[in-house]
């Protein structure tokens, strides 16, 4: 059975209420591996082990059968912004 | 309060506290560091090796009472997990991103010198 990409996300959305999610499936299909990437107003003020923290608390249900997730991503909007136009190409001059 | 499902008794949890103390860096993990069995827990070991620290590895696989325990004990559902200086670091993303940042080299040398 395992975990749909769609749970994931659905889970993530109602508790985080993320500006931007993005949810891979790397299992091939049998729903046991995820990469997330996740822009969230809840990580505002904490290290990077603790919005891991609130990530895994979101997929509580999910991760008894979740065998691996790779959270890429766990940025504030503020971050998120900056990360998006350093990554921005030049405009031509 | 007693809760027939835990996982993680005040016995285990006592000799947790000693396993995680007993070395500066202790690596959960799943094999061990000469034959990792996943690619996350390997990830960590190359780390680890490259930062040429000593550690101890503790194969979760030959453990499922530890595996459940150290779950509740870290209040971190996956492994590996890696602990300095008897506190939890945490898993593979956070390893790595602390590994390419520097400031896990800085957090191990600190321990190294303590």
């Amino acid at each position: 059975m395992g975990v749909t990409k769609e749970q994931v996300e659905s889970s993530l959305t109602s508790k985080l209420n993320p500006a931007h999610l993005e949810v891979i499936d790397t299992s091939g299909g049998c729903g046991a591996s995820f990469t997330i990437e996740v822009v969230s107003e809840k990580f505002e003020g904490k290290r990077l082990l603790e919005r891991h923290r609130v990530v895994n608390t979101a997929l509580e249900e999910e991760m008894k059968q979740i065998h691996a997730l790779s959270i890429k991503k766990a940025l504030t909007p503020e971050q998120w912004k900056q990360q998006q136009e350093s990554e921005k190409p030049k405009p031509a001059a | 309060s007693f809760r027939c499902s835990a996982a993680l008794t005040p016995e285990l949890k006592n000799t947790l506290d000693k396993v995680v103390t007993s070395h500066k860096v202790v690596l959960f993990m799943k094999g061990t560091r000469d034959f990792p069995q996943c690619g996350f827990s390997n990830t960590v070991v190359q780390i680890l090796k490259s930062l040429n620290v000593p550690f101890e590895t503790i194969n979760i696989l030959e453990n499922e009472l530890l595996r459940q325990g150290l779950k509740e004990y870290s209040s971190w559902p996956t492994f590996p997990q890696l602990y300095v200086e008897g506190e939890f670091f945490g898993g593979c993303d956070i390893t790595v991103e602390a590994y390419k940042t520097g400031e896990l080299q800085e957090l191990l040398e600190k321990a190294m010198c303590s």
